[in-house]
């Protein structure tokens, strides 16, 4: 059946800057799961999320909504997409107008989109989607977002996405301003929707450790392009690709053995990465010479994996369509 | 042990109008040279606000409301606001909380060193001054070319080390480093952090961290304090405290740590962190606590000693 | 309400300039009370008086009570200010958002009028139009007269604050939520600005009302009509300095002085709420 998103060899450039580079991929949301995207800061994966969204044009490539192409989208089109496909963004601070009562941003989409026939039943909707991620309504409703913590602001947004019953939710860095403490419990509640409401999500973060914790799938991103791709557990568990070796091994653990610093001295400089060869071969400890002057693609090391690297390059090159292939659902974990 | 910094009952209030606020709530803790401590906890905890009081850099509405804090022998609070002055640099440094979007943008980097040696009287000559920043430079990991740069020039990792270089140009005893990567990703992140390590050892200095990554604590920090609602609730070696913490807040705060063992074990903490114009009575944790009783609700517990070097504040440690 | 009083506190400017507009405006009602306007009419008294019981203001040349010039002139500057304030602030608004929403070649238009209009002196532009008008102005079209510039400056800084409310994370948000071009404007971004909003008006009084006086003086006003600026065109006109009939300057310029003042104290008060960094700490 056709995927409900589909991104099709999408490019992104900014000026002189690529922030994504020839990335395809599929969300079938008939398995709905979630997937991670994990990078540092300039990996794309905030561009890929924006771009989805619909938000900022792609410069190459096409996005698909159901087949058609979102940047020629009807009107109706446009509004069927727009509540399958829903956002929770980084920052709770920014996304309440300071004007309005919290209350806004549930009654403005219950409002434009016709939820509810009466005022009492679009009432009872957002109260329901309030309860969903674990707040109580009272507390909530006919308060201004400055008298809400970070936490709790986050939760209203996912219950504002929740409302709308979308397809698939895409949430970029949604925990990363909030506490600690409270992290696991917004995460809880999203994988509750995945596993309750049937709600795909895609989960943008730098955090691998909370990535590994709620996802199913995971695409490790590097300076704009995908360095590994596939089932959580196989990718944090053996992973492949140089780059998400280093991300595993640079994350300081919990324990008494205290083996993660070592002394690094001068920054290594090697040559920059050329316009066409791997993003990752001036950090790389295991780079080959062929790395220097090709971008590798990504090679289908496993049924659900794939890496982008040549060291791989006896396994079968992945064709572009079949990313969503790799992100099949893998057994849900439950939260604590 | 030969404490380099003594904290003794530190209290910090900001005036609310509604209310005074204990930012820092009868705080006590010492450094001993050479040694790595950490403070730990979340936003509103006060680890901040404490950092900065140690400088006595609290501006108004906020006041240090008592409390003494020596410096290897000297009482800070008998210093007048110039020995304050060139107390700060020079005897405690700070690395603020992203101090690398604080650098100067229109300035290179060695000026900008070269202004915090010139504060303190420090003024070199060009060729003195070049060999000064190049070898500062050199023991931040950075190379002598990155002298010349402008702050946007630099990646993220760079300018917060080039901001540690500018914290150890004087060779202080003590740096007090708030969040140092809390902006960097985590490979960024442990390059700074080596930084720091080798910096300590080649200065000889202690270092206080502060942030909430209990990770980071458990591979960098030798011991480790836990702040709370203000107060200082467990302090210990930091193998102690990940074997056995004593404080249910602690535990909780490792606890809530996502592991890459084994997925769907996160937890968090049920409910708030309580406002600090709006504390619970008694135990500032016990509405979160899964041990709480009845005389939680009203005993605020005091700091007690519950093993070697190891203090917690709570009625079952 | 205790929230209100104690934020006045603070906010000295304020109360300073509402204070100063308050008392003009006492002033004009009392005076109604006190005065018969039509004496603020030529030939309505001895001319040339100075300031007495009968004449608290004295009168001036043609014989007009200077007491009851200023009670009936004073509202008419001050309308004509209002006037061409609301009508400049309302249109420059208008232009403003939609400019700065849609973007493209609208804003480039509406951009490129206001920067032409706003590099040519308003004075000289403003005479021009003044001259060319046959027969006498009256108060209402002296008004419209000032109107016809007051929106370039309002639409170039409302646009700039509309430019960076716009990226904010509420509104894309909103755009999210099915909300549109218009609905976005009027919802979202409007009552954010309303407190800039507020004070650009009052700037653009105060211009306006400067700009009348600027007209009136150089004899170009309503003739007829005994505003604070003709007022001073007759003082000029009559020499009324060199001669040493003071009482018949005097009036019009304290209270000018008075307008400008609370004027002037009232859009540093606004500012401080519409910028919150201006704002003290408690």
């Amino acid at each position: 059946m056709t995927a409900l998103l589909e991104a099709r060899h999408v490019t992104k450039r900014y000026g002189d800057n690529t922030a994504l580079s020839g990335l395809s991929m599929a969300i079938n949301t008939d398995r709905p799961s979630i997937t991670a995207v994990v990078g540092e800061s300039g990996s794309g994966k905030t561009t890929l999320a924006r771009i989805i969204l619909g938000l900022t044009p792609p410069s190459e490539g096409q996005v698909l909504y159901q087949g058609q192409d979102t940047a020629h989208l009807s009107g109706e089109q446009r509004r069927a997409f727009r509540r399958d496909v829903q956002a929770v963004f980084q920052d709770p601070y920014e996304v309440y107008n300071p004007f309005y009562r919290v209350d806004h941003v549930l009654t403005t989409p219950v409002r434009n989109f016709k939820l509810a026939a009466t005022r009492a039943e679009g009432r009872r909707l957002i109260e329901q989607s309030l309860r969903a991620v674990g707040l109580r309504p009272e507390e909530i409703l006919g308060r201004f977002p400055h008298q809400l913590s970070g936490g709790q602001r986050q939760r209203i947004m996912v219950a504002r996405a929740v409302l709308m019953k979308p397809k698939l939710i895409v949430a970029d860095e949604p925990v990363s301003m909030v506490d600690a403490s409270l992290r696991a419990t917004i995460l809880g509640s999203l994988r509750k929707l995945t596993d309750e409401m049937g709600i795909s999500i895609i989960y943008i973060t730098h955090d691998l450790a909370t990535a590994y914790q709620v996802s199913d799938n995971i695409l490790v991103m590097y300076r704009a392009c995908v360095a590994e791709a596939g089932e959580v557990e196989r990718v944090v568990k053996h992973p492949e690709h140089p780059y998400t070796r280093l991300l595993i091994s640079s994350i300081p653990k919990v324990s008494t053995t205290r083996d993660w610093l070592e002394d690094d001295g001068v920054e290594k400089v090697r040559a920059l990465p050329g316009a066409h060869g791997c993003r990752f071969v001036d950090r790389c400890p295991v780079a080959m010479d062929r790395c220097a002057t090709a971008l590798p693609p990504l090679y289908r090391t496993e049924a659900q994996r794939a890496t982008a690297c040549f060291r791989y390059a006896d396994s079968p090159e992945l064709h572009a369509g079949a990313m969503d292939e790799v992100l099949a659902e893998a057994k849900a974990p439950t939260l604590a | 042990m030969n404490a380099i910094l003594k904290v003794e009952g530190l209290c910090v209030a900001f005036d609310h109008p509604l209310g005074m606020v204990h930012a820092v709530d009868d705080v006590s803790f010492s450094l001993a040279a050479n040694e790595r401590l950490g403070l730990a906890g979340e936003s509103g905890s006060g680890k901040s606000t404490m950092a900065l009081s140690i400088l006595r850099m609290i501006k108004p509405p906020g006041r240090i409301l008592g409390g003494r804090v020596e410096l290897d022998g000297v009482e800070l609070s008998a210093l007048d606001q110039e020995g304050m002055r060139r107390l700060r640099l020079a005897g405690i440094a700070m690395v603020p909380q992203g101090s690398m979007n604080s650098l100067n943008p229109v300035m290179r980097i060695q000026a900008q060193i070269a202004d915090a040696l010139a504060d303190h009287g420090v003024k070199l000559g060009s060729g003195a001054l070049e060999a000064r920043v190049a070898e500062l430079l050199r023991t931040v990991g950075l190379r002598p070319e990155v002298a010349r740069m402008f702050p946007h020039e630099l990646s993220g990792g760079m300018k917060q080390r080039a901001c540690i270089a500018i914290a150890i140009c004087l060779r202080p005893k003590v740096i007090i480093a708030d969040e140092p990567t809390s902006a960097l990703d985590v490979v960024v992140q442990r390059q700074v952090m080596e930084t720091l390590a080798r910096v300590q050892r080649d200065l000889g200095c202690a270092i206080i961290l502060v942030g909430h990554d209990m990770g980071l604590m458990a591979q960098f920090v030798d011991r480790l304090g836990v702040m709370y609602a203000g107060r200082l609730v467990e302090v210990a070696p930091i193998g102690e405290i990940i074997t056995r913490p004593r404080h249910p807040y602690t535990q909780a705060l490792i606890s809530s740590l996502p592991s890459l063992e084994a997925r769907g074990t996160m937890q968090g903490i049920p409910g708030l962190a309580p406002l600090l114009r709006d504390l619970p009575p008694g135990c500032a944790f016990h509405p979160r606590c899964p041990m709480a009783e009845a005389r939680c609700r009203t005993d605020k517990p005091a700091v007690r000693d519950v093993g070697p070097g190891q203090q917690a504040a709570c009625h079952f440690a | 309400m205790q929230a209100v009083l104690r934020y006045l506190r603070r906010n000295l400017s304020l109360v300073l300039g509402s204070g100063l507009l308050l008392f003009l405006l006492a002033f004009i009602v009392v005076g109604h009370f006190i005065v018969d306007v039509e004496d603020a009419r030529a030939l309505s008294a001895r001319p040339l008086q100075p300031p007495s019981w009968r004449y608290p203001f004295g009168t001036d040349r043609q014989g007009r009570d200077l007491l009851a010039v200023m009670v009936a002139g004073t509202p008419l500057t001050l309308r004509i200010g209002f006037i061409a304030g609301i009508l400049g602030v309302g249109i420059g608004t208008v232009l403003a958002f939609v400019a700065a929403y849609y973007r493209g070649t609208v804003d480039t238009i509406i951009r490129g009028i206001a920067d032409i209009g706003l590099t040519v002196p308003g004075l000289l532009i403003l005479i021009i139009i003044a001259v060319s008008i046959r027969g006498g102005l009256t108060v209402n079209q002296m008004a419209l007269v000032v109107a016809s510039l007051a929106w370039l400056h309002p639409t170039r800084t409302i646009r700039a604050q509309v430019l960076s409310l716009r990226e904010r994370g509420y509104v894309e948000i909103a755009r999210m939520s099915g909300m549109s071009g218009p609905g976005i404007i009027f919802l979202e971004l409007m009552p954010n600005l309303l407190p800039y909003l507020a004070a650009t008006l009052v700037n653009a009084v105060s211009t306006a009302i400067l700009a009348s006086i600027g007209l009136e003086v150089l004899g170009l006003g309503p003739i007829d009509a005994p505003t604070l600026g003709m007022t001073l065109y007759w003082v000029n006109f009559n020499a009324a300095m060199i001669n040493g009939w003071w009482w018949w300057w005097t009036a019009p310029t304290v209270i000018i002085l008075l307008v400008f003042l609370g004027l002037f104290f009232v859009t540093v008060g606004l500012d401080e709420i519409a910028n919150p960094r201006l704002r003290r700490s408690a």
